[in-house]
C-alpha cells in the first residue's frame, strides 16, 4: 500500500487546531442560528420580499436562521473529519519519524 | 518578587592553595557570586593560569572536530539530565590523553578509508573503460573486417604508453581514458585543430555517475579512446589529455588480454569493496564509543575553562600559599556561601580550610532581583528599559498586573483572547519538551520565554473582550439587553413599518429597565451611534487609567527619595510633581466620575461638557469658574517654577556652601553627584533647567498620548478590523442557501481562522504590546525610576554559553 502521508508535521498540526477551532465555533454558531439570535441578523440572507410578503411574520425569516444554522453544523461536521484526517498524518508522521531515526 | 534590589556586600575569600580549584568549583554549582578582577592591568597572556586555559582550548578543539565527525556519521549524542561536576586537577590530564588518543585514530582511519576509495574508483574507471573501448573495437572491427588482427603487435612505445601496431610503416597508437562530461566537445575540437585530422576519437557516455574523489561532487563522465598515427602526435595527445585532466589506463593489445584484466579488476574491486566495508564499520564503532561520553567530555572541558578563567581573576597574597578573590555577594546568602567554601575545602584535602571575610566598601554593588520563571518575562521587559539602580524600587511587581491589563483595554476580545490564552497555555503546559529541544528559531524561542506574559495578556484580554461585549466582532447576549424597542414603539406600527433607522429614548417609560449586568449592553452591537457612545466612554476611561498610572508612579518615586536620604528632593521635586498632576489632571478625574454620576437620563441635555470646562478653567473666564477652580490652577501654575527652577536652584546654593551647613556639604554633594541628574556644577542649572523645562510640560502630553493610544488607534483598528474580516469574509459563507453551496462554508472559515490569527492576533497583538511597552517605560517608568544601575551576574555554570550547543553540534 503506498504512503498515505500527504503532508508534514507542520501541516498536519495546522489542520488539527483550525479544525478544533473550526468544530467549536461552527458549533456554537450554529446554535445562535438556530436560537435566532439578534446580533446575527445581517448574517441571515434575507430579502425585502420575505419580510413585505410574509404570511406569516416572522416564519419565513426565521427559517431562514434556521437553514443558515443547519448550514453551519454541517461546516462543522466537514471539520470533524478534516481533524480526524489530520489526526491520522499526525500520528504517520510520528511513526516515521520513529523508523527514520 | 520584592519591593527593591537586595542588599549586596563586598566579600573576599581566602582560599588555600591546595583546594582552591574545587572550592570555585562549588561556587559554580551555587551560583552564588560574582568575581571581581583583581589582575585588571595584567594581559590576558601573563596570567598565571594562562597554561591550563591553552590546555582546555586544545581539548574544545579535539572535542569540536570528534563532534563532527559523529555528526557526519549520523550518530546521536545522548545527554543526560543532570551536568557532571568538574573533575579534579589530576583527571585533566587523563581526559587530554584520551581525547588526543582518539584524535590520532580518528584521523587515521579517515585517511586510510580515503585512499582505499580513490584507488577503488580508479579501478571501476578502468573497467568501465575497458568495456567500453571493447564495443569501439569491435564495432570498428566490422566496419574495416579482419585488418587489425593480421599486423603482429611490435614493442610497446613508453613514451606514449599505449601498445603501438605497425600498419603500413606508421605506426598506430591509442591512448584510453575518462574524461568529464562537460570537457569533451572542447577536447575534440582542440584534438582536431592541433592533431591536424592524425586522430580519431571515439567516446560514450558512462551510464553510472562517479563521484570526483577531490570535489566531492557527482559529475557524468565520458570514455574515449583516441587512434593516431605517428609519435609527435602522440606525443602531443599525451599533453592535451594532461591538460584536460583526464584519466589516462593503459589500453589492451588484445581480446584476451582484455579480458584479463577485467578478471583481475573485478576481484581487486571486491577486496577492496570489503576491506572498506570493514573500515567503515570500524569507523563507526570508534565513533559510537566515542559519542558515549562526548557529552561528559564537554561538560567538563566547559566547567574546567570556566574554573581556571576565574582562577585568573584571583590575587596571590604575600605568603603565596592562598589565593585572595574579592567577590560581590547578597548578603542573605553569607551564610551558603561559607558552606560552599567548607564544602570545597573537605573535597580539595586541605589543612586549612578558606574563608570568608566581608569587607566595606564604596562602589556601587551590582543590582540583583530575584525571579522564578514566571515573573522573569517581566522582569525582563522592565529591564530592557535599563537596570535599576542598586537598592531602587523596583516597577516589575507591579507590571505583572499594569502591563497585561493595558494590553487588554487595548486589544479587548473575547474570542481572540481566548485564542491567544489557549496558545499560551499550550506552551506553559508543554514547558518541559520544548526546553530539551531548544529551538534555533530565535522568533520562536522570543515567544516561547513569554509564555506567562501572553498567557496573563490573553486572560485579561478575555475579561476586557467581557466587558466591552466583543468576540470576534459581535456581542454576546447572556443576560437579556435591558432596552426594549417594544415599548417604544409600542402602538405606532406605521412608524416601524415606513423607518430604517429607530432611535430609542430612554426616557420613554419602560424603553431602558436598568443598567446591563456586566459589560456594555449587546444591544449596541447593532445601534448606528456606536461609536460615538463607545469613543466617550474609552477616550474617559483612558484618561482615568492614566492618570492614576502616573500617579502611582510619582508616588513610587517617593520611596526612592526616602532610602536615598534626599529629603530635598521630596519637597523640590515630588510635592510639585503631585500637586500638578492632582489639581490639574485629577480634578480632570473628578469631573469625569461627577458627571457619569450626578447627570441621569433625563437631565442629560443640561450636562456641561467637560472639556469647555476645563479649558475655560486655564483661561480664568467663563459662568461655571468659581474660586475653587481658579485655586487650583494658580496651585498648577506655582508649583511648575518650583519644579522648573527648585532643584538647580538648591543645588547651586549647596555647592556654593550653604550657610551653616559646611560640615555636612561634602558628604552631601557625595550622594548629589552619584545622583544621575547632577554632573558638573557650572552646566547644571543650565542643563536642569531645560530638563524639566521640558519635563513639565510632558505631563500634557502624555496625558493626551495616553488617550489617543488608548482609545483613538488601538479600539478603533482593532475592533474595525474584526468587524471587517467577518463582514467581508465570514458572510460571504453565511449567506449562501443553496445546498451544495454548504460545502463553501468550510474553507471559508478555514480563511477566516487564518486571517485572524495573522493580521489581528499576531500583528495587532504585536503593536498592542509595543504600545502597552511604550506608556509603561515613558510615561510610568520615567516619574521614579533611573535604570542606571548594573545587572548582577554570578558565575555559575549552567549560564555560561556552550560553543557547541551554538554550532549545532550538541
Amino acid at each position: 500500500m503506498p504512503s498515505l502521508l500527504f503532508c508534514g508535521p507542520k501541516m498536519a498540526a495546522c489542520g488539527i487546531v483550525i479544525s478544533l477551532w473550526g468544530v467549536i465555533m461552527l458549533a456554537m454558531l450554529g446554535i445562535f442560528f438556530t436560537s435566532k439570535s439578534a446580533v446575527l441578523i445581517e448574517d441571515v440572507p434575507f430579502t425585502e420580499d420575505d419580510i413585505r410578503n410574509d404570511k406569516n411574520p416572522p416564519q419565513n425569516v426565521y427559517a431562514l436562521y434556521n437553514q443558515v444554522g443547519i448550514n453551519c453544523f454541517i461546516a462543522a461536521a466537514i471539520y470533524v473529519a478534516v481533524g480526524a484526517v489530520s489526526l491520522c498524518q499526525v500520528r504517520l508522521n510520528k511513526r516515521q519519524e520513529y523508523m527514520v531515526t | 518578587m520584592v519591593f527593591r534590589s537586595e542588599e549586596m556586600c563586598l566579600a573576599q575569600l581566602f582560599l588555600q592553595s591546595g583546594s582552591e580549584y574545587d572550592c570555585i568549583s562549588e561556587l559554580g554549582e551555587l551560583g552564588l557570586v560574582e568575581f571581581r578582577d583583581l589582575n585588571p592591568s595584567v594581559s590576558s597572556f601573563q596570567r598565571r593560569f594562562v597554561s591550563e586555559i591553552k590546555r582546555c582550548e586544545e581539548m574544545e578543539r579535539i572535542l569540536g572536530y570528534l563532534l563532527r565527525e559523529i555528526q557526519k556519521a549520523k550518530i546521536a549524542v545522548p545527554e543526560e539530565d543532570e551536568s557532571p561536576l568538574a573533575p579534579p586537577p589530576r583527571q585533566v590530564l587523563e581526559i587530554m590523553e584520551q581525547l588526543q588518543r582518539l584524535e590520532m585514530e580518528l584521523s587515521e582511519v579517515a585517511k586510510n578509508r580515503e585512499k582505499l576509495q580513490r584507488n577503488r574508483l580508479e579501478l571501476t574507471e578502468y573497467t568501465h573503460m575497458l568495456k567500453i573501448t571493447r564495443t569501439f573495437i569491435h564495432s570498428r572491427s566490422r566496419a574495416l573486417g579482419p585488418q587489425y588482427e593480421e599486423f603482429p603487435t611490435m614493442e610497446t612505445d613508453s613514451v606514449t604508453g599505449c601498445t603501438g601496431m605497425q600498419r603500413l610503416g606508421a605506426k598506430l597508437g591509442f591512448v584510453s581514458g575518462l574524461i568529464q562530461r562537460v570537457k569533451v566537445e572542447a577536447f575534440e575540437r582542440m584534438l582536431w585543430r592541433v592533431c591536424k585530422g592524425y586522430t580519431i576519437l571515439s567516446y560514450a557516455e558512462l551510464d553510472e555517475n562517479l563521484a570526483d574523489l577531490d570535489t566531492g561532487e557527482i559529475s557524468k563522465s565520458v570514455v574515449f579512446l583516441i587512434s593516431f598515427w605517428g609519435d609527435q602526435i602522440g606525443q602531443k595527445v599525451q599533453k592535451i589529455c594532461d591538460c584536460y585532466h583526464c584519466h589516462l589506463y593503459p589500453h589492451p593489445e588484445n581480446d584476451e588480454e582484455r579480458a584479463d584484466v577485467l578478471e583481475s579488476l573485478k576481484t581487486r574491486i571486491q577486496d577492496l569493496n570489503n576491506v572498506l566495508q570493514r573500515t567503515e564499520d570500524y569507523l563507526r564503532q570508534v565513533l559510537q564509543k566515542a559519542s558515549e561520553s562526548a557529552f561528559t567530555w564537554v561538560v567538563h572541558v566547559k566547567k574546567m575553562k570556566a574554573i581556571f578563567h576565574i582562577l585568573n581573576l584571583c590575587s596571590f597574597d604575600v605568603t603565596n600559599k592562598c589565593l585572595i578573590a574579592e567577590v560581590w555577594c547578597p548578603v542573605s546568602d553569607l551564610a551558603n556561601l561559607r558552606g560552599a567554601l567548607e564544602k570545597g575545602s573537605r573535597k580539595g584535602d586541605a589543612t586549612v580550610p578558606s574563608f570568608v571575610n566581608r569587607i566595606p566598601s564604596t562602589d556601587t554593588p551590582p543590582t540583583l532581583l530575584r525571579t522564578n520563571k514566571f515573573t522573569s518575562g517581566f522582569q525582563s521587559i522592565v529591564e530592557a528599559y535599563g537596570v535599576g539602580d542598586y537598592r531602587e524600587v523596583s516597577p516589575a511587581p507591579y507590571t505583572i498586573i499594569t502591563f497585561p491589563f493595558l494590553f487588554a483595554v487595548m486589544f479587548g476580545d473575547l474570542g481572540h483572547g481566548m485564542v491567544m490564552s489557549l496558545f499560551a497555555l499550550w506552551m506553559v503546559l508543554t514547558e518541559k519538551n520544548q526546553k530539551k529541544k531548544r529551538s534555533s528559531n530565535e522568533i520562536w524561542v522570543t515567544f516561547f520565554n513569554g509564555r506567562y506574559i501572553i498567557l496573563m495578556m490573553g486572560l485579561f484580554s478575555v475579561y476586557t473582550g467581557l466587558i466591552y461585549n466583543d468576540c470576534f466582532s459581535k456581542s454576546l447576549n447572556i443576560f437579556g439587553s435591558c432596552w426594549s424597542v417594544k415599548a417604544m414603539f409600542a402602538n405606532q406600527n406605521k412608524t416601524l413599518q415606513t423607518n430604517a433607522l429607530l432611535t430609542l429614548d430612554p426616557n420613554v417609560s419602560g424603553v431602558f429597565s436598568g443598567p446591563y449586568p456586566f459589560g456594555i449592553d449587546p444591544i449596541w452591537n447593532m445601534a448606528v451611534n456606536r461609536l460615538s457612545f463607545l469613543n466617550s466612554y474609552k477616550m474617559k476611561m483612558s484618561v482615568v487609567i492614566g492618570v492614576v498610572h502616573m500617579t502611582f508612579g510619582v508616588v513610587l518615586s517617593v520611596f526612592n527619595h526616602l532610602h536615598f536620604r534626599q529629603k530635598f528632593n521630596m519637597y523640590l521635586l515630588f510635592l510639585p510633581e503631585l500637586l500638578f498632576l492632582l489639581c490639574l489632571f485629577g480634578y480632570l478625574v473628578f469631573m469625569i466620575f461627577y458627571k457619569w454620576l450626578a447627570f441621569g437620563a433625563r437631565d442629560s441635555s443640561q450636562a456641561p461638557s467637560i472639556l469647555i470646562h476645563f479649558i475655560n478653567m486655564f483661561v480664568m473666564q467663563g459662568t461655571d469658574i468659581t474660586g475653587l477652580q481658579i485655586f487650583l490652577v494658580v496651585v498648577a501654575l506655582l508649583s511648575v517654577p518650583v519644579l522648573l527652577l527648585g532643584k538647580p536652584l538648591y543645588l547651586y546654593w549647596l555647592y556654593r556652601g550653604g550657610k551653616g551647613l559646611r560640615r555636612r556639604r561634602v558628604s552631601l554633594i557625595k550622594n548629589i553627584y552619584s545622583d544621575t541628574k547632577s554632573c558638573a556644577p557650572r552646566p547644571l542649572c543650565a542643563s536642569l533647567f531645560l530638563l524639566d523645562f521640558c519635563f513639565a510640560s510632558l505631563y500634557l502630553r502624555q496625558v493626551y498620548v495616553y488617550v489617543c493610544v488608548l482609545m483613538g488607534l488601538f479600539f478603533l483598528l482593532v475592533s474595525e478590523l474584526s468587524e471587517v474580516l467577518w463582514t467581508m469574509v465570514m458572510r460571504l459563507g453565511l449567506r449562501i442557501t443553496t445546498r451544495v453551496g454548504v460545502l463553501f462554508l468550510a474553507p471559508v472559515f478555514g480563511l477566516f481562522a487564518v486571517l485572524t490569527v495573522s493580521i489581528l492576533l499576531v500583528m495587532e497583538g504585536l503593536s498592542a504590546f509595543l504600545h502597552a511597552l511604550r506608556l509603561h517605560w515613558v510615561e510610568f517608568q520615567n516619574k521614579f525610576y533611573h535604570g542606571t544601575g548594573v545587572k548582577f551576574i554570578p558565575f555559575d555554570f549552567s549560564l555560561l554559553p556552550s560553543v557547541f550547543e551554538q554550532d549545532g553540534l550538541l
